[in-house]
C-alpha cells in the first residue's frame, strides 16, 4: 500500500495575499483524491506545498506519517507531472523518462533496461530515441507520466496535466490515468478546475475556494449532498431559489418563497426562520405537476445537447430556471413561449443557510 | 541572493556569486579606482613617493583646461565624434527602415549576412583599408582624377579620413540596434499614417523615428563612444593637424612618461563617455535595461 | 506608378548601391592590391601581378608569432569570460526589480567605458600590485568588458528558459549541481557556443585597449599597425585577404546551413 498524504492547518502566506488557509484533509494510501476548484483558489499552490517546491508559513504536511518539513522537493517519496508537462526538450525520450533514475545514481544500462520497460507500459515501444518535440501531444503525456513513475513514486502529484489536449484525447487520457493509478497503487493527487474530470476519475475530491477547502468527499456525495452554497453550485448545474426557512422536521426543510411553499433536504446549521437557498438540480426537475413541489416558467429557448436538452425558462419573479430534458422524452417538452410546470420531490433539493 | 542559492544550492551559488564579485570589485572597480587615485595625485620620482608633496590634487585636471592645444583637442575630440555619430545614423537609418519594414526573410538575412563580413575582420585592417583607399597615391584620387572631377590629388588624410574611417568602423553598432526596434514597428501603422494622408517624410518623422528612439539612442551613444576612445583610425587616418584626444593620452604615459597626467585625461575621458551616455538616454527616456546588443 | 515613386524608388536605389561601395570597395580594393608588384599596397597604378607577397607573409614570423599571441590572450579570454559571464548572467536573473537594475547597470558600464580608459585602467592598478604589461595583463583587461557580452548573451537566452523544468528535474530526485549539469547548461549550450565565438572576436580585433597593456608582447593587431608606420608591405594585404576570403566561406557555409534548416523545418 502507497503512502498516506497528511494535512493539517496548513497555510501559505505570499507578501499580503493569504493564498491557502488552514487547510486540513487526509488522502489515504492508494487514493486518486482531486483538488477541484476555479483558477486562483489556491489549488495549484497546495500541491507544490505537498510537492516541497513551496515552504507553508504554517501546518505541517505528512507522508507516509513523517513530516516534510526539513525535506527539498528531491527527497521526498513525490513525483509531479506539470501542466506544461516540463519535458526536458533537449534529451530523447528514455533520457528523460530514465532521469529520476540517473539522478538516484543507477547505471546506464539499467537505466535504459528501465526505460524501455516503462515505454512499453505506455504503448510507446521504440520510440525512446525520439525528442520530445517530435512527439504528439498524448504522446508526450504519457511520457512525463512514465518519467514520474520511473521513479516509483509513493504519491503523484498531477497539476491540471490534461487541459491542453483537445476534448477527445482528454476523455481517452482520463480512462488510462485512472487505469494506471489502479494497475500501480500509487496515491494520486490530482489538481483540476474541471468539475466533471474530478467527479469522473477520483475516489474523493476536495472542493477549494478561495484558499479554503470547502468539502471533502467522495463525487457523488458532493454532488448530493453539497455542504455549502459554493459547492451547490460549482458541482454541476444548478438552480437556486431564495427562500426563508418555516420549519425542519424529520430532516427535511420547508421553505417560503416566491413559489409559494417548497421543501427539500435540510443542510446542516440550517435553523428554522433563517433566510437561506433551496438549491435543486435541473435533472430534478420534471414537467408537469406530479412531484411534491412544484415551479411554474415561461419557456425561452430549449437547447439541444444530444443525449438530453436543457430547456431554459423565466419565472414570474424573474428568477432564471434550467430543466433538463431526457432526448426521449423531447417530444412531451413544453414549447417556447409556453408557460410550463415543473416538479420535483423533496428529497432531490437540499436547503442550505446563506452566508 | 535568496532566490540564487535555492536554485543552485550552497556551493554554485557561493561559485557564482564569488566569479562575480572577482569580476565587479578587481576587474571593474578596483582599476577604475586605482586611476582615479593616480589621475589625482602628482608625478613624483620613486624616492618621493608617499612624502610630503604625495598629496591629493586636482593639477593633473586643471592642466587640461588650461592647456590651450590640449583642451582644443579634447573639445574636437568631443564634436566630430559627435559628428560620426550623425554621420553614422544617416547612413545607416534608411537601410535600417528597408531591412526591418520591406525586406523579404531571406533578402533580409543575405543583407545583413553581407554587413556582418567587413566585421569579422578586425578594426586594424578595415582602417588600413581605407589608409590604402585614401592614400595620396591612392585608388580613390587615381578614379576621381580620371574621372575629371578633381585636377589634383586630394590630401584625404585628416579630418575627412577619420570621419570616413570611423563611420565605417561603427556602421554595425548603430545598424543593428535601429534594425530591431524599427522590426517591432507594426507594419499597419505605417500604413494607417499613409492612409490618413501624411507624406513619408511625415510618416518617419511621427511615426518611425519615435517608435525607434530607444535603438537610435542606444546606437547613438555607442557610436560616440567608440569614436571618442577610438585610437587606431586617428592614429592611420589622421595628419598631424587632426589629433585625437586618446593620442594626447597614449604620448603620456609612452612618450612623456607621467601616467598620472595620462591617467586624469583618461578620467575626463570616462566622465564625459558616461556624461554623454546618460544624459542622452535620460532625454531619450530611454532606460539602461533597454541598451542590449 | 506616380513619377514622384519613381524618382523615390531610384533615389533608393542609388542609395543601396552607394552603400555596398561604400561598405565594400574599401577591402575589395585591399585584397586585391596583395597580388600588384607595387611595394606599397595600392591599386594604382598596376605595377604587375606577382605572389610575391604571399611568399613574403608565410615568412614573416613576426607576423606568426603576432598571431600566436593573439591565439593565446583569445583561448585565456574565452575561459575566463565564458564562466564569469554565465554566472553574471544566473545572478542577475536571480534578482528582482530594483536590486536588478542596479546590478545590471554596473555590469555593462565596462561596455560604456572607452577601451583605451579600460586599459589604462587595468595597467596602473596592476602596476600599484608589481605586474607590467604583457599577455596576462590583455586577458584581464579584455576579459572585464568581453564579459559583458557573454553576460548579456546569456541573460538573453535564460529569458525564453522554462523554470518549471528545473522543478521537474528536483522533483525526480536530481540535486540542485545535477539540475544545472543537465537541465540548465545544456539549454545554455548554443548561447555558450555563439558567446565563445563572439569572445574570440572581440579578443583578436581588440586594439585600443590591448595597445595600453601590452607591456613587451605584441598581439596580432598592434603589429599590423605598427607595420603601416614602419615599413606597410602588401604582406599584410595577403594576411588580410586570407581572412576576407575564411570570413566569405564562413558566412556562405552559414546561409547555406541556414536555408538547408529553414527548407527542413518548412516541409517536415
Amino acid at each position: 500500500m502507497s503512502h498516506s498524504v497528511e494535512l493539517h492547518q496548513v497555510g501559505v502566506t505570499f507578501g499580503a495575499t493569504r493564498a491557502v488557509s488552514d487547510v486540513s484533509f487526509t488522502v489515504e494510501g492508494g487514493e486518486f483524491f482531486s483538488i477541484l476548484g476555479p483558477s486562483g483558489c489556491g489549488k495549484t499552490t497546495l500541491l507544490r506545498v505537498i510537492a516541497g517546491f513551496l515552504q507553508p508559513t504554517e501546518g505541517r504536511i505528512l507522508i507516509g506519517g513523517k513530516d516534510m518539513a526539513a525535506l527539498g522537493p528531491n527527497q521526498r517519496p513525490t513525483a509531479m507531472i506539470f501542466q506544461s508537462l516540463a519535458l526536458f526538450p533537449l534529451m530523447p525520450v528514455w533520457e528523460n523518462i530514465a532521469f529520476g533514475l540517473e539522478a538516484r545514481g543507477i547505471a546506464k544500462a539499467e537505466r535504459r533496461r528501465k526505460a524501455d520497460e516503462l515505454l512499453k507500459l505506455i504503448a510507446l515501444e521504440g520510440f525512446g530515441e525520439r525528442m520530445p518535440d517530435e512527439l504528439s501531444g498524448g504522446q508526450r503525456q504519457r511520457v512525463a507520466i512514465a518519467r514520474a513513475l520511473a521513479v516509483e513514486p509513493q504519491v503523484l502529484l498531477l497539476d491540471e496535466p490534461l487541459s491542453a489536449l483537445d476534448l477527445k484525447l482528454r476523455q481517452h487520457m482520463r480512462a488510462e490515468l485512472r487505469a494506471l493509478q489502479k494497475r500501480t497503487g500509487v496515491t494520486f493527487i490530482y489538481i483540476t478546475h474541471d468539475q466533471s474530470e474530478a467527479l469522473a476519475m477520483s475516489d474523493r475530491v476536495a472542493v477549494m475556494s478561495a484558499g479554503v477547502v470547502q468539502q471533502v468527499g467522495a463525487p457523488r456525495d458532493l454532488y448530493d449532498n453539497p455542504a455549502t452554497p459554493f459547492v451547490a453550485r460549482f458541482v454541476g448545474e444548478t438552480n437556486a431559489v431564495a427562500c426563508t426557512v418555516k420549519g425542519i422536521e424529520a430532516g427535511i426543510a420547508t421553505v417560503d418563497c416566491a413559489h409559494g411553499t417548497l421543501a427539500g433536504r435540510a443542510g446542516d446549521g440550517l435553523e428554522s426562520g433563517a433566510s437561506a437557498t433551496l438549491y435543486v438540480r435541473p435533472e430534478a426537475l420534471k414537467p408537469g405537476n406530479s412531484a411534491d413541489n412544484a415551479l411554474a416558467a415561461t419557456i425561452e429557448r430549449v437547447d439541444f445537447e444530444g443525449a438530453f436538452a436543457l430547456a431554459h425558462g423565466v419565472t414570474d419573479d424573474g428568477m432564471q430556471l434550467v430543466a433538463s430534458i431526457s432526448s426521449t422524452d423531447l417530444a412531451a417538452a413544453p414549447s417556447i413561449g409556453a408557460r410550463a410546470r415543473f416538479g420535483f420531490n423533496s428529497v432531490n433539493a437540499v436547503v442550505l443557510p446563506d452566508g | 541572493m535568496a532566490e540564487l542559492y535555492r536554485r543552485f544550492g550552497g556551493g554554485l551559488g557561493t561559485l557564482f556569486l564569488a566569479l562575480v564579485a572577482v569580476w565587479l570589485a578587481g576587474m571593474v572597480l578596483a582599476p577604475n579606482v586605482m586611476m582615479i587615485d593616480y589621475a589625482l595625485r602628482p608625478n613624483l620620482p620613486p624616492s618621493q613617493i608617499g612624502g610630503a608633496n604625495d598629496v591629493y590634487s586636482l593639477d593633473n585636471i586643471l592642466y587640461l583646461a588650461n592647456e590651450g592645444v590640449h583642451r582644443a583637442i579634447f573639445l574636437k575630440t568631443i564634436w566630430a565624434s559627435a559628428l560620426v555619430a550623425l554621420v553614422t545614423f544617416l547612413v545607416c537609418y534608411p537601410l535600417a527602415f528597408w531591412l526591418a519594414q520591406h525586406a523579404t526573410t531571406n533578402q533580409a538575412a543575405i543583407v545583413l549576412l553581407a554587413l556582418t563580413i567587413p566585421f569579422w575582420i578586425n578594426e586594424v585592417l578595415r582602417t588600413l583599408a581605407w589608409y590604402i583607399l585614401l592614400a595620396f597615391r591612392g585608388p580613390l584620387n587615381a578614379v576621381l582624377l580620371s574621372l575629371g572631377i578633381i585636377d589634383e590629388p586630394v590630401r584625404w588624410y585628416g579630418d575627412g579620413g577619420v570621419l570616413a574611417g570611423m563611420t565605417y568602423a561603427y556602421i554595425l553598432f548603430m545598424l543593428f540596434p535601429i534594425y530591431n526596434s524599427i522590426e517591432s514597428l507594426d507594419k499597419s501603422q505605417i500604413e494607417a499614417a499613409r492612409d490618413l494622408g501624411a507624406s513619408t517624410w511625415r510618416i518617419h518623422w511621427r511615426v518611425v523615428i519615435p517608435h525607434a528612439k530607444a535603438g537610435i539612442a542606444t546606437g547613438c551613444v555607442f557610436t560616440f563612444m567608440l569614436a571618442a576612445g577610438s585610437y587606431v583610425a586617428p592614429a592611420l587616418l589622421g595628419a598631424p593637424g587632426s589629433r585625437w584626444f586618446t593620442e594626447i593620452i597614449y604620448n603620456w604615459f609612452f612618450e612623456g612618461g607621467d601616467w598620472n597626467r595620462g591617467a586624469a585625461y583618461a578620467l575626463v575621458l570616462l566622465v564625459l563617455c558616461l556624461a554623454v551616455v546618460l544624459v542622452t538616454l535620460k532625454l531619450a527616456r530611454v532606460s539602461l535595461t533597454e541598451v542590449a546588443k | 506608378m506616380s513619377a514622384a515613386d519613381r524618382i523615390a524608388r531610384a533615389l533608393f536605389g542609388f542609395y543601396m548601391a552607394a552603400f555596398f561601395l561604400y561598405l565594400f570597395a574599401p577591402l575589395a580594393i585591399m585584397g586585391v592590391a596583395t597580388f600588384n608588384t607595387s611595394r606599397f599596397p595600392t591599386v594604382t597604378p598596376w605595377q604587375g601581378t606577382t605572389l610575391k607577397w604571399f611568399q613574403e607573409l608565410s615568412t614573416d614570423s613576426g607576423m606568426w608569432q603576432s598571431l600566436w599571441t593573439s591565439i593565446i590572450v583569445a583561448v585565456c579570454v574565452v575561459a575566463v569570460a565564458l564562466p564569469v559571464g554565465t554566472a553574471a548572467a544566473l545572478v542577475l536573473t536571480s534578482l528582482h526589480s530594483r536590486a536588478r537594475s542596479f546590478l545590471y547597470a554596473v555590469m555593462v558600464s565596462p561596455l560604456l567605458t572607452p577601451g583605451v580608459v579600460i586599459g589604462i585602467a587595468t595597467l596602473v592598478l596592476w602596476r600599484q600590485l608589481g605586474v607590467g604589461g604583457g599577455v596576462v595583463l590583455i586577458v584581464i583587461a579584455q576579459a572585464s568588458f568581453i564579459i559583458c557580452y557573454v553576460m548579456l548573451m546569456i541573460t538573453a537566452r535564460l529569458q525564453r528558459f522554462d523554470p518549471t523544468q528545473e522543478e521537474a528535474a528536483l522533483g525526480l530526485g536530481a540535486s540542485k549541481f545535477m539540475v544545472f549539469r543537465r537541465v540548465l547548461l545544456p539549454f545554455l549550450k548554443p548561447a555558450l557556443i555563439a558567446a565563445g565565438f563572439l569572445a574570440v572576436l572581440q579578443s583578436i580585433e581588440n586594439y585600443n585597449t590591448t595597445l595600453f597593456v601590452r607591456g613587451f608582447d605584441t598581439p596580432l593587431t598592434v603589429y599590423i599597425a605598427t607595420k603601416v608606420r614602419t615599413g606597410l608591405t602588401p604582406a599584410v594585404n595577403a594576411l588580410a585577404l586570407i581572412m576576407i576570403a575564411l570570413t566569405i566561406a564562413g558566412a556562405i557555409a552559414y546561409e547555406v546551413v541556414r536555408r538547408r534548416n529553414a527548407a527542413r523545418l518548412g516541409t517536415g
